[in-house]
């Protein structure tokens, strides 16, 4: 594998190959996640927008490896809130670290970053733009759990017009010869420049308003939440947000290989009777994020 | 004198050098600002408001002893994109050349998502082209996609 020194900023940057080089190599970490071989590499961890979530798997996967992690998880102890530019900010933090992982809430601070950085950069998440690392996990756990990407039914459901999430997993399975169930109120549909990635890649997609109807086929049911502000029209919201709960009666008649997955933090999208079904895998999805952060940052720092 | 030669000698002929024609009227300052040609040293002669047969009205810019990379040139695509660059050496026309919507832009444009980085930083601005016609660029730095365009100011 030779992906030492290659940024991840958004998931266009890699390669399927290269994609499919990192998911084996998470495999290989799950089976053996304790292993001290960044024992002498310091990891920036820097995060400008609070991410708990993001921030401990990234941090924990590091730790694993043996790794000193430095930064900072709340802005306002930055020299930023002092007026420091991100240029300078990521100038100075290049001459002390290895590798910087970086949450920010500006669109395209991302990519800028990795430009002024003399070290491997990470992106983890930037505004509204890209969060490679939340689809990696989500890829390793469609494969995780079929045993394969191709040939795949996937039933995306709820926001499917702001999702950042779901739009980057559209665009990553349309290299699998993946069929897209695309489940939404009407004032969610997927945008159709996302649509554009399923078309040039001659693959099918349906359009559903009832969650129901893509149950018995569906290989892979990613759930989203529906945010009530998202709305124009409150009524609209009153009407919608129950018929896209997730509970366990649903479920009867569905595949028995089939597996939920949701980005997390859930509201009640899905039901908690769910959780103990042998459907539910939101919460492994999660943990999968830990042992794919490992062989990101090994590979880029090239040890593997 | 004819009526025909009193009509060129409006903006004078240049013995060496490039003619930019068909130049639509309002960007005629930013075509001379893309090209560098407000900061030349040498002779630079504009003429706007000139009646043009295709376009109505038209700007003009003669640039002495100047000559332009293709690359040059097709920054002023999507301000002048049916612009004719004429060579001329020794009052001879020797080369036309026309404007190519460019794969990158650089510098001149400025990204419509008010939460891109480049609105937040002193940054340069990138975009590149997804489609030419009808043009739809993306910014680098955002990933957006625009059909729409704004000048840097
Ligand atoms: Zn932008």
């Amino acid at each position: 594998m030779n992906l030492k020194g290659k940024n991840l900023i958004s998931i266009t940057d890699y390669s399927k190959e290269e994609y499919l080089d990192i998911l084996r190599l998470a495999a290989e970490f799950e089976k053996n996640p304790k292993q001290e071989i960044l024992r002498d590499k310091v990891v920036a961890s820097i995060f400008f927008e609070p991410s708990t979530r993001t921030r401990l798997s990234f941090e924990s996967a590091a730790s694993m490896l043996g790794a000193k992690v430095i930064g900072f998880s709340n802005p306002s102890a930055t020299s930023q809130s002092k007026g420091e530019s991100l240029h300078d900010t990521i100038k100075m933090l290049s001459s002390y670290v290895d590798i910087i992982v970086m949450r920010h809430s500006i669109e395209g601070a991302a990519r800028y970053a990795a430009e002024v950085a003399s070290v491997p950069f990470i992106n983890a998440g930037d505004g509204a733009n890209q969060h490679p690392t939340q689809c990696m996990l989500d890829l390793y756990s469609i494969l995780k759990t079929q045993g394969t990407l191709e040939n795949l039914n996937i039933a995306l459901v709820g926001d499917l017009k702001y999702g950042r999430t779901v739009h980057s997993l559209v665009q990553a399975m349309s290299n699998f010869n993946a069929t897209f169930h695309l489940v939404s109120p009407n004032e969610l549909k997927l945008p159709s420049s996302v649509k554009m990635h399923i078309k040039d890649a001659n693959l099918k997609y349906e359009q559903y308003t009832n969650l129901e109807d893509v149950i018995p086929f569906a290989d892979i049911i990613y759930m989203t939440r529906i945010q009530r502000e998202r709305f124009s029209d409150p009524l609209e919201y009153e009407k919608v947000k129950d018929s896209y709960i997730l509970d366990s009666a649903m479920l009867k008649g569905c595949k028995e290989t089939m597996r939920i997955l949701h980005p997390l933090p859930r509201v009640n999208e899905i039901a908690t009777d769910v959780d103990k079904t042998p459907y539910a895998y939101y919460f492994q999805q999660a943990r999968n994020g830990v042992y794919v952060r490992q062989a990101l940052m090994a590979a880029i720092l090239g040890v593997k | 004198m004819t009526k025909q030669n009193k009509k060129e000698l409006v903006v004078s002929a240049i013995e060496n050098g490039t003619v930019i024609d068909h130049i639509p009227v309002d960007t005629v300052l930013m075509v001379l600002s893309i090209l560098g040609l407000d900061k030349y040293e040498d002779e630079v002669l504009i003429g706007n408001n000139l009646n043009s047969k295709k376009y109505g009205k038209k700007g003009i810019i003669k640039a002495r002893n100047k000559f332009f990379e293709q690359e040059d040139i097709n920054k002023i695509a999507l301000v002048a994109p049916n612009a004719t660059l004429i060579v001329i050496r020794d009052y001879e026309v020797v080369e036309k050349k026309f404007v190519e919507i460019p794969k990158k832009i650089e510098k001149i444009l400025k990204c419509i998502n008010p939460n891109c980085i480049t609105n937040k930083e002193t940054i340069e601005t990138k975009f590149n082209v997804i489609e030419e016609k009808p043009l739809k660029i993306q910014c680098h730095y955002c990933e957006k996609t625009m059909t729409n365009i704004r000048f840097a100011e």
